[in-house]
């Protein structure tokens, strides 16, 4: 993800977020300048009312918000919400829109398609409209419906994961989908593994900058050899995560064996999130374990999104079965035919 | 992140994964004729000058190197697929495995006209195999202490010292010396440079050492007022710690730094039942590091493909790969519940292999501290 246009879009996107990490909430003026720039629907095709661009334009803003620690839904809203639309050939609709994680039964009457259940849905309560997979016996459709009856919770974060109780209602617009919610999370374990990677790049950055600038027994902690190789430790394994992420996004946009690509990379990132916070805390002191410290921005987003989406046993229990399945191990890791 | 990490996934070609079916294919039929029986570690143990000629007949040694010279002019990335191929495979390709990974490289770059004529077909063909006179007995990690001392003598070279561990030293066409040419020890990065000696030589003595699994893999190797003529310099006099500091990209981060044990691997998954959670899940965590290890291993093979010399990278794949070598054996081992057995069939051989060449995989072309301490300097906190 080197090239000319993915640096424009880091530099331009890094501007906008720069200093605004924030603990839980949201930040709806970030949210603004984002949307002010077409930056939050990004990698969203044009016909549906997106940015337009690629998968992979979209991953270096979802990667930087996750770096910064801002508070901006773009995960769930282009990446899950506008990918949606898109498949069903559904009209963005005003306003925050993210994605139901969960699919919920729906019958037709009357002409509109009615929606019942529970479904979890990040950011609800600051969104205007969801994205449903919404069941109707065989057919499933995309569904948008404005946001409604609400059970909040939130994650380690402080991220927003709400619950949103449909009681028969109506959708304000839907269409039939070839995706299912096997699907959905897929592709929000992609997009988890972006995020991972970025948040532990900050962790990195931050404990480069600490041990550097930190001094104990009269020099900075960087002259020490168990501090350096606690921190290449770290960078290998920040390295690993993102080398995962950047490898998945490339087979799902290659149609190479996505499924096995992200699993994979889910299954790096989730467990990456463990040897990164630990690290990172570790070089940090008790600095780090302060709620003003910026470092537990990003360590309880990694808490937090190694769970989201399937943790990393979900996922190697999904590549050992595709191991059985191709009946060799070698081929399963480098693919080929056999 | 400095530059030197920031490595960029690699999206494999149509030719690359059209020679890794045709490897595979080959190896497959290799395997029913007997010619090999596959066991971890083969990169450094399994020797097999026979099975060496018959992967340059195919024009899968030397691929990198220009037709003049005997190569096939393919891509890092093809050599790359071909290579990891065979390593999964655990084939015996220990005879030419340095000579092709790292000797071919470098004596293109730094060699002579003369030397690359001399070597590179014979490398290109798998008739002309290579060991690494590096490390010495006060030169371990401290590599740049090296005593050997190379003095110019009626126009050649007059070379004494002594070298320790060389891996297969015992049947190489040729050997490659760090050796210092001018100033003290105390000068240590200046005064150093490399030299090209054929083996075998009337003044240069091989002495085996057995390793901990009864084998000989390396050697003692003592150059006592060795004779050499003034080709055998290699590269620039004085650039000797420049070039090896590049040749060690090369050496740190190729597939072997993390397929070691694949065939054990291979052998217990292909076993697997998913009826066996614990086992599936091992399997599974081992798959996704893998997966992993080998995106970031290609990418640092696509950053020396285009140019660039990420040491740093190198270090940083080989210190992961290698820990998740070791991680493989024990896994399997603790997982599986069967003794190792040295000459038995099936996992309990495998395992045997195996086993006592795991701290081998930690130490060998410098050690996980000496990798990390050079990622912290790439990081810019040393
Ligand atoms: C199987 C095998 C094959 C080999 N083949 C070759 C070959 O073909 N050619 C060749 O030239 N060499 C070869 N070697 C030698 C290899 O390069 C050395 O073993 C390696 O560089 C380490 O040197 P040493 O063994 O002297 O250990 P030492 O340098 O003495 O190190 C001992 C321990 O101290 C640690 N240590 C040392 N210095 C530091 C430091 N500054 N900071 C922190 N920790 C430190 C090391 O990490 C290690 O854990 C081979 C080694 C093995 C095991």
């Amino acid at each position: 993800m080197n090239d000319e246009l993915h640096e424009e879009i880091r530099a331009a996107v890094g501007a906008i977020l720069k200093g605004r990490s924030a603990r839980g909430g949201f930040d709806a003026a970030l949210w603004k300048d984002l949307s002010d720039t077409g930056f939050h629907l990004l990698g969203v095709p044009e016909e549906v009312g997106g940015s337009g661009g690629g998968l992979r334009d979209l991953a270096v803003v979802v990667d930087l918000v996750a770096f910064h620690a801002s508070a901006a839904p773009v995960a769930e809203s282009a990446f899950l919400a506008g990918w949606l639309l898109a498949q069903a050939g559904v009209a963005v609709p005003g306003g925050l829109v993210v994605a139901s994680l969960d699919e919920v039964e729906a019958h037709r009457r009357g002409g509109s398609l009615r929606l019942s259940g529970r479904a979890a849905v990040p950011w609800a309560r600051h969104a205007d409209h969801i994205v449903v997979l919404a069941r109707d016996g065989d057919e499933v459709s995309v569904a948008v419906v404005p946001v409604g009856e609400l059970e909040k919770a939130e994650n380690l974060a402080g991220e927003p994961r709400d619950i949103a109780v449909f009681d028969d209602v109506e959708a304000l617009t839907a269409a039939p989908v070839g995706v299912d919610v096997d699907d959905l999370r897929l592709r929000g374990a992609l997009a988890r593994s972006v995020q991972l990677a970025g948040a532990a790049r900050a962790v990195l950055k931050s404990a480069r900058q600490y041990v550097a600038e930190r001094e104990q027994f009269g020099r900075p902690l960087a002259r020490f050899q168990a501090v350096q190789q606690h921190l290449a430790a770290l960078a290998a394994e920040v390295t690993a995560m993102r080398i995962s992420a950047d490898a998945a996004l490339l087979a799902v946009e290659a149609h190479h064996r996505p499924e096995f690509a992200v699993a994979a990379a889910k299954a790096t990132t989730s467990a990456g999130a463990h040897v990164v916070a630990t690290i990172g805390h570790q070089l940090h002191g008790a600095l780090g374990y302060s709620a003003e410290h910026h470092l537990g921005a990003a360590t309880t987003r990694l808490w937090s999104w190694r769970e989201e989406f399937g943790n990393e046993a979900h996922w190697q229990d999904r590549l050992a079965a595709a191991v059985v399945a191709e009946g060799s191990w070698w081929s399963t890791v480098a693919g080929g035919a056999r | 992140m400095t530059a030197t990490i920031d490595l960029a996934a690699h999206r494999p070609g149509d030719s690359e994964l059209r020679l890794r079916d045709e490897v595979r294919q080959f190896l497959d039929d290799q395997r029913a004729a007997g010619a090999f029986r596959p066991r971890s570690d083969a990169w450094m143990s399994a020797a097999d000058p026979a099975f060496s000629r018959r992967l340059g007949a195919r024009g899968w040694l030397g691929m990198t190197l220009p037709t003049r010279y005997g190569g096939h002019d393919r891509s890092p990335l093809e050599r790359f697929a071909v290579v990891e191929e065979l390593l999964a495979a655990g084939a015996p390709v220990a005879a030419h495995w340095i000579a092709d990974r790292q000797m071919a490289p470098s004596v293109l770059r730094n060699g002579t006209e003369e030397q690359r004529r001399r070597y590179l077909p014979g490398i290109a063909r798998g008739e002309c195999f290579f060991a690494i006179g590096m490390s010495e007995p006060d030169a371990g990690s401290d590599l740049a202490a090296v005593r050997t001392r190379a003095r110019e003598a009626d126009g050649g070279w007059e070379i004494t010292g002594t070298k320790l561990w060389t891996t297969g030293a015992h049947f190489a066409h040729a050997i490659v010396l760090l050796a210092r040419t001018d100033g003290a020890p105390g000068d240590r990065h200046n005064g150093l440079s490399q030299f090209v000696v054929d083996l075998p030589h009337p003044a240069v003595h091989v002495r085996p050492i057995t390793t901990i699994d009864g084998e000989h893999h390396f050697n003692e190797v003592v150059l006592d007022h060795a004779v050499v003529p003034a080709g055998a310099l290699l590269g620039e006099r004085g650039a000797g710690w420049r070039q090896v500091v590049a040749e060690l990209a090369h050496e740190r981060s190729g597939p072997e730094r993390f397929l070691s044990t694949a065939p054990l691997l291979e052998t217990w998954s292909s076993e697997l039942r998913l009826t066996d959670p614990v086992a599936a899940r091992e399997v599974g965590r081992l798959t996704a590091r893998a997966w992993t290890l080998r995106q970031l291993s290609l990418a640092v093979a696509a950053a020396l493909a285009a140019g660039r010399s990420p040491e740093v990278a190198a270090a940083l794949v080989k210190d992961l790969g290698s820990r998740f070598e070791g991680d493989v054996v024990e896994t399997v081992r603790r997982l599986a519940g069967i003794e190792p057995r040295p000459g038995a069939d099936g996992l309990a051989g495998l395992l045997a292999d195996a086993i006592p060449h795991t701290p081998a995989f930690t130490l060998r072309g410098g050690t996980n501290e000496i990798l990390r301490s050079v990622v912290a300097r790439g990081l810019g906190v040393r």
